[in-house]
């Protein structure tokens, strides 16, 4: 294999002008448990760390002692060098209820809150969950409670998901349509007329077709409410944005050695470049590697073959049997890291190895984190 | 055609979920193969938009449109499509409407992007509503255009929201045209003429997240299929050799008389080869005994499981029409 940047994860941690790190990447990779044992790790280390995790697997919630849903940062460890380890779940329609909340008058946040369309957008809008995650990201960062957020990105069919979910929802929270279609109960329906002239009457009819009129109804009343309320969904997408471009975040692109999520992984370094966001590097998680590599896959073929052909030593057969297959996957592995490092040959690189049990507790966490720092 | 029982008679849309990283797609295609086997036609279907199913069949991205893109074994079509939302929406507007042209127009307007990227659940029902037009079409004989289609859905975690849309839109529009359009939805995926089958590797993670969808489905009154498992390894080991291994009993004594035999070491190299080789050993003890327990877990579920081959090479073509063989040979097409 060709040889990267090594990723030193601990001059990371350690850097206290680290306020932020992003774990992206495609689904299935172990992103949350990255994200876990990072902070565990930082916090180990004097940092006061919070882990922002989206929908973890059970286990792992339990490995950290997440029971509860409650959208709050919960402690998990401390240490006595002052450094401490919170995590939290994102409950992304409690983020948004909050939201409203704080920003609107009690009678308007119960108009709000109680509109089926909110209801929908709230909890099963494609986006809201992204979006929801930012503006917790932006909020524990506002808060300053912790000098360092580890954010564990939302489960996405794609990494890239979660860079342009936030900017669409609030694209269309704040886009020209919604102003399309409030602005006629605004100005009692005459200014989109002269402004719009036909188009106006030919989309509202288009989109009742396609919705149904009392779709369009509720969608006003909610986009009115809610625009009275705040505008500038847009901006503060773009300030999260912002943030994420600040030199004090890191990206780390989490993937696993197998070509669809190695090739995900290439997009987001690409993207990532595009969007001036600060990259730190790759993490490879579940790397086979033989502890007996000196024996080919090759050789150790040959001599199960033959051992089998000789009719003796069944046994040391099946375990080179065995072997050759390890070989094999290393060597598939290493080829699909191969490709990532042609392509991006400056990106630090940090692996770790399979394990052959999922993490569940602490203790595993901690494991995993050296295993990374050792990388 | 032939007219062997299967696991699945009757059942004309296959949707196929699993967490990431199980090799959903591919089972999916393999699954396509192997109904198409024998002379049937199938669609395969795809709505990520990731162009998985031309990355497995190793073809230039597919348009959104129905083309023909393998030969299954002994005759049969597997034909697929990779489902655009805005495209779907212009159908939609065309077969309810016959205004194609405008809505051309309006997508320049942003309208389209508008209605599919924002109104909730509206892109599901559009995508699931092209999948399940092509399970009730008809030609002009009134024969069924598809014998089967096979929908490469969303993941585990997304699989009963997104089949359940069309409840969700029904919360949202009592009346009017969507409402219309995912009652017919709803009627071919709750029907018994559809399964959602979970595709699933024997670690926990997978296993969990399949029980999880499973109850999902049940409570949401959607049909559950079968439990593909995926990428499972030929046991290489008898099972007494495995169960000493877990404890850390290895005959290594064996082993190095073996590696010499071979002429792969001797004297204290072999000792040092047979000891790094044990840890193998050991290390893949351990995880059959992990799968043994999802194994067991997955029972406990009580649905039809078929079992997979890991694949040596990855997947290619070949291993795609030998996943196919195994799903036939397991009676699941």
């Amino acid at each position: 294999m060709k040889k990267p940047a090594g990723l030193d994860i601990d001059a990371i941690l350690d850097d206290s002008g680290t306020r932020i790190i992003v774990c992206c990447g495609s689904g299935g990779v172990g992103k949350t448990t990255t994200a876990a044992a990072l902070g565990l790790r930082a916090a180990e280390r004097g940092r006061s760390a919070v882990v922002l995790t989206v929908d973890p697997a059970r286990r792992l919630a339990q490995a950290m002692g997440l029971t509860e849903l409650d959208n709050t940062p919960r402690r998990i460890v401390e240490y006595e060098s002052g450094g401490e380890l919170h995590a939290m779940m994102l409950d992304m329609k409690r983020t948004f209820d909050e939201i409203i909340e704080a920003h609107a008058d009690p009678e308007r946040a119960r108009q709000i809150l109680s509109n089926p369309f909110y209801q929908s957008l709230s909890s099963s809008f494609a986006g809201t969950q992204e979006y929801m995650a930012m503006e917790k990201l932006g909020q524990l960062r506002r808060s300053d409670e912790w000098d360092l957020i580890i954010v564990d990105t939302p489960p996405s069919r794609s990494a890239l998901d979660f860079l342009d979910a936030p900017e669409r929802l609030g694209r269309f929270l704040d886009g020209r349509f919604i102003r399309l279609l409030t602005a006629p109960a605004k100005a009692g329906g005459r200014s989109a007329f002269r402004l719009f002239n036909a188009g106006f009457g030919l989309v509202a009819g288009m989109l009742t077709k396609l919705l149904g009129a009392q779709v369009i109804k509720d969608l006003q009343t909610f986009v009115s409410a809610l625009d009275a309320v705040f505008g500038g969904f847009r901006q503060r997408a773009e300030r999260t944005y912002q943030l994420l471009q600040s030199p004090g975040t890191a990206f780390l692109v989490v993937a696993a050695p197998e070509r669809d999520a190695m090739r995900e992984a290439s997009y987001f370094v690409e993207r990532l470049a595009e969007e001036r966001m600060p990259l730190a590097g790759l993490v490879v998680n579940r790397v086979h590697e033989s502890p007996a590599a000196t024996l080919s896959g090759v050789r150790s073929a040959a001599a199960a073959e033959d051992l089998q052909a000789r009719g003796e030593h069944e046994l040391t057969a099946a375990v080179l049997r065995l072997h050759t297959g390890k070989m094999q996957l290393a060597a598939r592995e290493h080829r699909e890291q191969d490709h990532f490092v042609t392509a991006h040959p400056t990106v630090p690189i940090a692996q770790v190895p399979a394990m052959s049990e999922d993490v569940h507790d602490l203790d595993g966490l901690r494991r995993i984190g050296e295993l990374l720092a050792k990388a | 055609m032939d007219s062997r029982d299967t696991d699945w008679d009757g059942v004309r849309l296959h949707v196929v979920t699993g967490k990431g990283g199980t090799g959903k797609t591919t089972v999916a295609a393999a699954l396509a193969l192997a109904l198409a086997a024998g002379g049937r036609k199938v669609l395969l279907v795809e709505v990520e938009g990731r162009q998985g199913i031309a990355q497995i069949f190793d073809l230039p991205p597919l348009p959104y449109e129905e083309r023909r893109i393998a030969v299954a074994p002994g005759g049969g079509d597997v034909y697929a499509l990779a489902v655009d939302p805005e495209e779907a929406m212009l159908d939609y507007l065309e077969m309810f409407y016959g205004m194609r042209r405008a809505g051309r127009a309006l997508t320049k307007l942003g309208v389209l992007d508008f209605a599919t990227t924002i109104a909730p659940g509206f892109r599901d029902v559009l995508v699931t509503g092209k999948t399940t037009e092509a399970v009730r079409r008809r030609d002009k004989n009134g024969e069924r255009v598809y014998d089967a289609v096979v929908l490469d859905a969303p993941p585990t975690g997304r699989i009963t929201r997104f089949l359940n849309v069309t409840e969700e839109v029904a919360g949202l529009a009592k009346v009017g045209p969507i409402k219309n359009h995912s009652d017919l939805v709803r009627g071919v995926v709750k029907s018994p003429e559809t399964a959602v089958h979970f595709v699933t590797l024997l670690e926990e993670m997978p296993v969990q997240e399949t029980l999880d969808g499973l109850d999902e489905l049940r409570e949401a009154g959607l049909p559950p299929g079968g439990v593909f498992i995926n990428m499972v390894r030929e046991p290489l080991f008898p099972q007494p050799v495995l169960d000493q291994a877990v404890k850390g009993r290895f005959d290594s004594a064996e082993l190095v008389a073996g590696l010499e035999a071979a002429g792969l070491a001797t004297g204290s190299d072999a000792k040092a080869l047979a000891e790094a080789l044990t840890e193998e050993v050991v290390e893949h003890a351990r995880r059959t005994e992990t799968e043994r327990e999802e194994r067991r877990t997955l029972d406990a579920a009580a649905r039809p499981t078929y079992e997979l081959p890991l694949l040596a090479d990855g997947v290619d073509l070949a291993g795609l029409y030998e996943l196919a063989e195994s799903i036939r040979t397991q009676g699941a097409a």
